[in-house]
């Protein structure tokens, strides 16, 4: 397996990647850690005719305190979260997905901005992303806009980011300990078919639940954060609002999981997800 | 030849490990020759389908390419893909090199591009136009013999692709006679072998000699050698294989490929050499699968469970044609249906059905785990159904030790064997009636815990040459050096197994010289001349055995030069430890290193002597052998999810004397761990247009080291008769042990919920479907 | 267009001329030499092409020649130094962790990294490490025992 061939560049600022995605337009794709973009080259899926590099962009790469949020920066890799100190005391969530994404070499070298932005329906971080509702910052000729969480994600393999932007900075709020991250993995890839994260907030008596893999697009569970809302979070509560953590999805159907196998295990993951955050709260 | 003294039975570490782990061993991808060129082979993306038309001219064009030939430029060169063990009644299709008229499976090779270097090969498959006319499809074995079916070759009207039968003793006498006849049905998924080495080849001519050498990852270099002149026409003391590191095979490469023949044709064509190396996705489309059966077992029982008979209807899905050994598979299957038990009648008709999937063929155990698998199932449900003990009604059908040599139903010998003590030291060994209780607690408190085992024989070190298509002997060569160094080439060809070092441990203990002065060859026809090479778990039996009778030669013949030169009479000349000496003058004795240069410089020999300390021996094996144990696991499904978690793993296995230990555990563990996925997870699947969904280990999933539970492993120790060393061979024994204990440990685990029977692998979802209290569609 | 790439492999500098798509993997097989790096599954799953790449195991099917130009590489070959054999190449052949030894240069240099940032991991730490890396002869337990036995050894030296 070949990539087709392409011409390389590698931008040293932020501006003059722009600047190339612009000038290139459609034909041209941006390359991070390339874990994600890599393997469709060679499968020859995508086949661009420049690559940028942005490898050598400077401060891309980060987990930073940023007033009461925790900055991180789109070439992060998931290894540098899964490390991170300051993430294990800030937002535990990150640093307990990181180290279920792939294998260990994986995550040495693939970004959490990559991987978002390839946005394949049954990465990981989307979960932790949608649960967290972070700020995605997307850098574009025009200057920098923010997205929510709910709204970067347009379908399957696709985002808000368009062709000559970039995916910067992503940022998230701090959390108690009570969150939780619980995978079905696909056996042979690694990749989710059920991805379901969890943040409970004690003192709103609040939940937020984002789930991976088990459709086109990963989504807000938001049936059940509104049936949870205010209540105290005992088994019975719980259970009840992991029955509807499909609710008006449509899952996706495949050899691995059919969709109601992927439907029941979004319910089963629902609920152990909300166990394990409400243990720790 | 006892276990205790000596290299042999020693756990030793291995010497060929010191260049694997320094990275600096030769797969065939390493190789490269000068002016050497790429090839690349375009497949077809249908099932079934009409070429119309094939437009080179564009790949012709692209940058460094060197030619593109499809089937209208080679096939006349070169001959069909064989098939050694057709049936009488086969219908065999002409399986070109590259695709004619018409493909029948997904990656069928349809034309092949030679290129400067792999990039350009791969770019230019891009630009080959072919025009397709899709055809019907049928993917399904049992839809295929329905009577519209589309048809895998529409020339033999009819998908039937031979059928085959083994039957002894009054089969109805016993089922009427019979209290219970038990009916199951079993299905036995496809796998796919997936070396983590994908194929791969070399091919050189040297136009002045007209001599061929192909570099091959391969398990067989002799049979490609003795088969390869039946395609492309370059007469066999011509041609030289070598199989260099070969990267894993289980079965997959123990064949002769269409493109081990298209890049030796290319090489002569183009005058130069050409590798191919196959892509993952390549590996899994157009390299064998195994497994794919599907039956209708019956048997009939005593009360008491006594076993009385077993029959069966047996489909067999061999794909889109047969490669080498693709009939003879199923057969396996039906000489071991009868497992470790006492029968008084069996029968196993077989049909060998055409569909469009890539040829099935032999993968690890070889038609022997579907034997065992569909025995040790039927022990579990006969125990069930009669509310019998699993354990007490295995213990009731076993020959007695005193009964072996034993002979089958099936018209097999089994050599030596003793099933009661490997089940009671593997039931000791996993404390069985606590287990047993913490099953009971588990299922007490709402776990489904479950405990299942295996009792297996197999037969491997195939085999004696009258039950093998193109012999079953094995060839060595010893020589001592001149310099007192030995050389040991054998015929086997191992490739990861081992023998570099279990062949040096026989070779230094007979000839009583260190290990460190011995040293192994295999692999390269022009050094290790002959062969049978390495599959059915065979090379150390039979040739291990070849190199002892070579051995022995040896030292029949330095007796008489030490004999001579000791001045004495031959018949008093003693060897021991590695020394030759008259009689009571131990004093005087002569080692290796003493008389080799008196061999070879040839001035002071007996008259008549001939020079040389060099034999080599063929060694035809009387008998198969036959490796049996136990394996006792112990599994908690997770109720939710259907998850199987292996708590426990029991093995006692007894392949006889073992020449190391520390090899015969790797080969267990590596054959169990092929058992987890089949048993679990492991399945290639095809949609019903016949495309492949697993071609990548994106989607085949494979175990991995979280997978697997912490063994608990032990032997017994029940010579073999077969051959000098009473050993039994020991790569396959795990994969058959091991896939039945694990499926009747999860099947016991659903019992309480009155599942019977699920059909492998035991998949979460499919564990959930069967338990999930509200019915899935 | 082809490009140079600068790489220190093994403490060698690497300058070749290449396509900017060649991969990782095939510079160092087919422009170095350095053959004991192999590739399996090109979907970055089987970890068969494992090396360090600024001292971190990546896949190096999945990495462009170019992304690694200007840094340092290490492959198999360039693990024993000065004649020795490194602890986990050691325990590798001391506990049988290796039969075809195809997937043994990548598993090795995963365990060398898992040893650097975890000098004393449980077998469970060990198998969650070596997820990525696929071996389909041994069974992965006498994977695990070497990479346990080299752990040990690696202790006794810091001693």
């Amino acid at each position: 397996m070949i990539p087709a061939a392409f011409d390389y560049l590698r931008p040293a600022t932020l501006d003059e990647a722009i600047a190339l995605l612009e000038l290139h337009g459609a034909d041209a794709k941006v390359l991070a850690g390339g874990h994600s973009l890599v393997p469709v080259m060679k499968l020859r899926l995508a086949q661009p005719k420049t690559v940028i590099d942005i490898s050598s962009v400077a401060d891309l790469s980060y987990v930073r305190e940023q007033g009461d949020k925790i900055a991180i920066g789109a070439m992060t890799t998931h290894y540098d979260i899964e490390a991170s100190p300051l993430l294990r005391d800030t937002c535990p969530l990150l640093t307990e997905l990181a180290p279920q994404i792939g294998d260990a070499q994986v995550r040495n070298r693939g970004t959490i901005g990559g991987s978002l932005v390839h946005a394949d329906p049954a990465a990981d971080w989307p979960a932790a992303i949608l649960a967290l509702d972070a700020d995605l910052e997307i850098a574009g000729s025009n200057g920098r806009r923010a997205v929510k969480a709910t709204e970067f994600f347009v379908g399957m393999m696709e985002t808000v980011v368009q062709s000559s932007e970039i995916l910067c900075e992503i940022r998230v709020p701090t959390t108690a300990r009570s969150v939780a991250y619980v995978k079905f993995a696909q056996r042979a890839s690694g990749f989710a078919i059920a991805g379901v994260a969890v943040v409970v907030d004690g003192a709103n008596k609040t939940v937020s639940v984002g789930v991976t893999g088990v459709a086109a697009r990963p989504y807000r569970a938001l049936a059940v954060e509104s049936v949870l809302r205010g209540k105290v979070l005992n088994r019975d509560a719980i259970d009840q609002a992991a029955g509807i953590a499909a609710e008006g999805v449509e899952p996706l159907d495949d050899i691995h999981a059919s969709a109601a196998f992927r439907a029941h295990l979004v319910q089963v993951n629902t609920r152990r997800a909300l166990e394990v955050a409400v243990s720790r709260g | 030849m006892s276990a205790a003294k000596g290299y042999f039975g020693k756990p030793m570490k291995r010497v060929e490990d010191p260049r694997l782990i320094k990275g600096i061993a030769t797969y065939v991808d390493d190789i490269t020759l000068p002016g050497m060129l790429h090839a690349a082979v375009l497949r077809s993306p249908y099932a079934h389908a009409r070429i119309n038309n094939i437009k080179a001219d564009a790949a012709k064009a692209s940058p460094g390419v060197v030619g593109v030939f499809t089937g209208a430029d080679v096939n006349d060169k070169c001959g069909l893909v064989p098939c050694a063990s057709p049936m009488p009644d086969s219908k065999i299709p002409k399986h070109t090199v590259l695709a004619s008229d018409r493909v029948y499976f997904v990656g069928h090779p349809v034309a092949v591009v030679v290129a400067v270097d792999r990039y350009a090969a791969r770019d230019a498959l891009d630009f080959v136009e072919v025009d397709y006319d899709p055809l019907p499809v049928v993917s399904d074995p049992e839809k295929a013999l329905e009577k519209d079916s589309p048809l895998t070759h529409p020339e033999f009207r009819t998908n039937v692709a031979f059928t085959w039968s083994v039957a002894n003793g009054g089969l109805d006498a016993a089922f009427k006679r019979a209290h219970r006849v038990i009916k199951q049905r079993m299905i036995h998924q496809r796998l796919t072998p997936m070396a983590i080495e994908p194929r791969g080849c070399v091919a050189s001519w040297h136009a002045g000699e007209g001599t061929l050498t192909l570099y091959t990852s391969t398990q067989i270099p002799h049979l490609v050698r003795t088969l390869l002149p039946g395609m492309i026409s370059v007469p066999e003391n011509r041609i030289r294989i070598v199989a260099p590191e070969v990267g894993g095979a289980f079965g997959s490469k123990l064949n002769l490929y269409a493109e081990e023949a298209l890049c030796s044709h290319l090489a002569q064509r183009l005058g130069a050499p050409v590798k191919w190396i196959e892509s993952r996705r390549e590996n899994a489309a157009a390299t064998i699968h195994g497994r794919d059966q599907i039956g209708e077992y019956e048997v009939a029982v005593k009360k008491d469970g006594t076993l009385l008979a077993i029959k069966s209807k047996t489909l067999a899905d061999i794909g889109a044609y047969c490669q080498l050994n693709t009939p003879a598979i199923p057969t396996l299957t039906g000489l071991m249906l009868t497992g470790c038990y006492k029968c008084k009648a069996m029968r196993m008709d077989v049909v060998g059905v055409y569909t469009h999937k890539m040829a099935t063929d032999a993968y690890r155990g070889a038609g022997r785990p579907e034997a065992t698998y569909v025995i040790e199932r039927l022990m579990d449900i006969i125990a069930d159904e009669l509310k019998l003990d699993p354990v007490k009604v295995r213990l009731k059908n076993f020959p007695k030790p005193t009964e072996f040599p034993f002979d089958t139903l099936t018209g097999l010998t089994y050599d030596s064997g003793n099933y009661q003590g490997a089940l009671k030291k593997a039931q000791q060994i996993s404390n069985w009636n606590k287990l047993t209780k913490q099953r009971d607690a588990a299922r007490k408190s709402g776990k489904l815990f479950g405990i299942g085992l295996s009792t297996y024989v197999e037969i491997c070190a195939l085999g004696p040459s009258k039950m093998m298509s193109a012999g079953g002997w094995e060839w060595g060569c010893v020589r001592i050096e001149m310099s007192g160094k030995v050389t040991v080439i054998t015929g086997a060809t191992p490739h990861g197994q081992g023998q570099e070092t279990s062949f040096a441990q026989i070779a230094a203990d007979k000839l009583g010289v260190p290990i460190e002065d011995i040293v192994v060859m295999r692999g390269d026809t022009a050094v290790a001349h002959y062969g049978r090479d390495t599959y059915g778990s065979r090379a150390t039996v039979i040739g291990g055995a070849a190199i002892l009778m070579c051995i022995d030669k040896i030292i029949a013949k330095a007796r008489k030069l030490a004999a001579h030169l000791l001045d004495t009479k031959e018949k008093s000349v003693e060897f021991r430890d590695g020394k030759f000496s008259a009689k009571g003058k131990p004093k005087k004795a002569l080692t290796w290193k003493q008389l080799a240069p008196e061999a070879y410089v040839a001035k002071n020999i007996p008259q008549n002597w001939e020079p040389g300390l060099e034999a080599s021996s063929f060694f035809e094996p009387p008998n198969c052998t036959y490796p049996f144990g136990t394996h006792i696991v112990a599994v908690e499904v997770d109720r939710d999810t259907g998850e199987v978690k292996i708590v426990k793993y029991v093995t006692v296995d007894d392949c006889g004397h073992q020449v190391n230990p520390l090899l015969v555990e790797g080969q267990l563990q590596g054959g169990i761990a092929h058992s987890i996925g089949q048993a679990l997870f492991e399945r290639t699947v095809y949609d019903e247009n016949g495309q492949l969904l697993t071609g990548e280990f994106m989607d085949y999933a494979m175990p991995r080291a979280k997978d697997i539970p912490e063994y608990l492993m032990d032997s017994t120790v029940t010579p073999s008769p077969s051959n000098p060393m009473g050993i039994k061979g020991v790569g396959e024994a795990g994969t058959i042990g091991a896939t039945p204990a694990i499926a009747n440990a999860v099947m016991d685990a659903l019992s309480p919920l009155g599942i019977r029977h699920l059909d492998l692998p035991l998949t979460p979802e499919k564990i959930w479907r069967a338990i999930a209290p509200v019915k899935v569609k | 267009m082809k490009t140079v790439v600068n790489i220190r492999v093994n403490g060698v500098e690497q300058k070749h001329e290449v396509e900017p798509r060649t991969l990782l993997v095939h510079f160092l097989r087919d422009c170095c030499r350095l053959t004991g790096t192999h590739v399996g599954c090109e979907t970055s799953i089987c970890g068969a092409c494992t090396v360090l790449f600024e001292g971190k195991a990546v896949k190096s099917c999945t990495l462009l020649a170019v992304q690694a130009d200007g840094s340092e590489v290490t492959t198999i070959e360039g693990l024993a130094g000065d004649g020795r054999l490194h602890p986990v190449q050691e325990g590798f052949w001391e506990r049988h962790g290796l039969q075809c030894g195809y997937c043994t240069p990548g598993m090795i240099m995963m365990a060398v990294q898992l040893l650097e940032r975890n000098p004393k991991p449980t077998r469970e730490e060990i198998s969650h490490a070596i997820e990525g890396n696929l071996c389909r002869c041994t069974g992965y337990s006498h994977i695990i025992d070497a990479i346990e036995y080299a752990a040990r050894k690696i202790a006794e030296v810091k001693k």
